[in-house]
């Protein structure tokens, strides 16, 4: 995950790592379901996705202002209970 | 009802019980409908207004369906959520953003598209909402991913 300023605002990209199966594929449906983006602790953006969202997700976000050293936080939740979260501070 | 049945019940319910505790919320009705019109519907977005300060900037022509990268943005004041559906797909509600104080109305992402169909963004701006939407042609479709 990279969150920089970038004129006034906050890009945030960040990738997680997930196969992100579909009910097409032959494969158990295996699928981020909730994101959750946190700036120094608030929740900020809360997303709900589907098996729609591609392998590997890439997601990029802006935010408003920002400070270099606030710290971004991004958690996932799948359909089968796991979790991940991934953590930087902004440069 | 017998006891056998009972206690695979319960055992059932507890098996339930654990990951709907730990799930955030995630709106089943929505993503399991099979057209636009019945997702749009599982969101609260009946007859969205056309609008023309939604941005949807994707390709013309995804040769990828498994891989179809879409920016999209609202210039709508007091945009709070945005979604993206793909018109054609078995699932036609791929996501749905909300955004609070300090988030920009933008995002990017990648999505699977099954074959040719129009993206359309539902915008929710001060209890109303508004769409726009956008023809991508895909060349391999990406659904077996």
């Amino acid at each position: 995950m990279r969150a920089t300023l970038a004129g006034g605002n906050t890009e945030v990209r960040v990738l997680m790592t997930h196969p992100m199966t579909t009910a097409q594929s032959g494969q158990p449906l295996h699928f981020i379901q909730n994101i959750t983006l946190k700036v120094n602790g608030s929740a900020v953006i809360e997303a709900e996705v589907s098996q729609a969202v591609s392998r590997n997700p890439v997601f990029s976000f802006r935010l408003k202002g920002g400070a270099k050293g606030d710290k971004i936080e991004v958690a996932w939740l799948d359909n089968k209970g796991e979790s991940n979260k991934i953590e930087t501070a902004v440069a | 009802m017998n006891r056998s049945r009972r206690t695979l019940l319960a055992a059932v319910a507890a098996l339930l019980a654990k990951p709907l505790a730990a799930l955030a919320a995630w709106n089943e009705g929505a993503f399991g409908a099979k057209t636009p019109q019945d997702a749009l519907k599982g969101i609260g977005a009946v007859n969205p207004a056309p609008s023309k300060d939604i941005v949807i900037d994707a390709p013309q022509i995804a040769e990828n369906g498994a891989v179809v990268p879409i920016e999209i943005s609202s210039n709508i004041p007091g945009t709070s959520s945005l979604a993206v559906v793909l018109e054609r797909n078995p699932f036609p509600l791929a996501a749905k953003f909300d955004f609070k104080e300090g988030a920009l109305p933008y995002v990017k992402l990648n999505v699977k598209m099954a074959e040719t169909a129009d993206v359309r963004v539902v915008a929710a701006a001060g209890g109303r909402y508004y769409s726009a939407n956008r023809e991508i042609k895909v060349t391999i479709g990406g659904c077996g991913g």
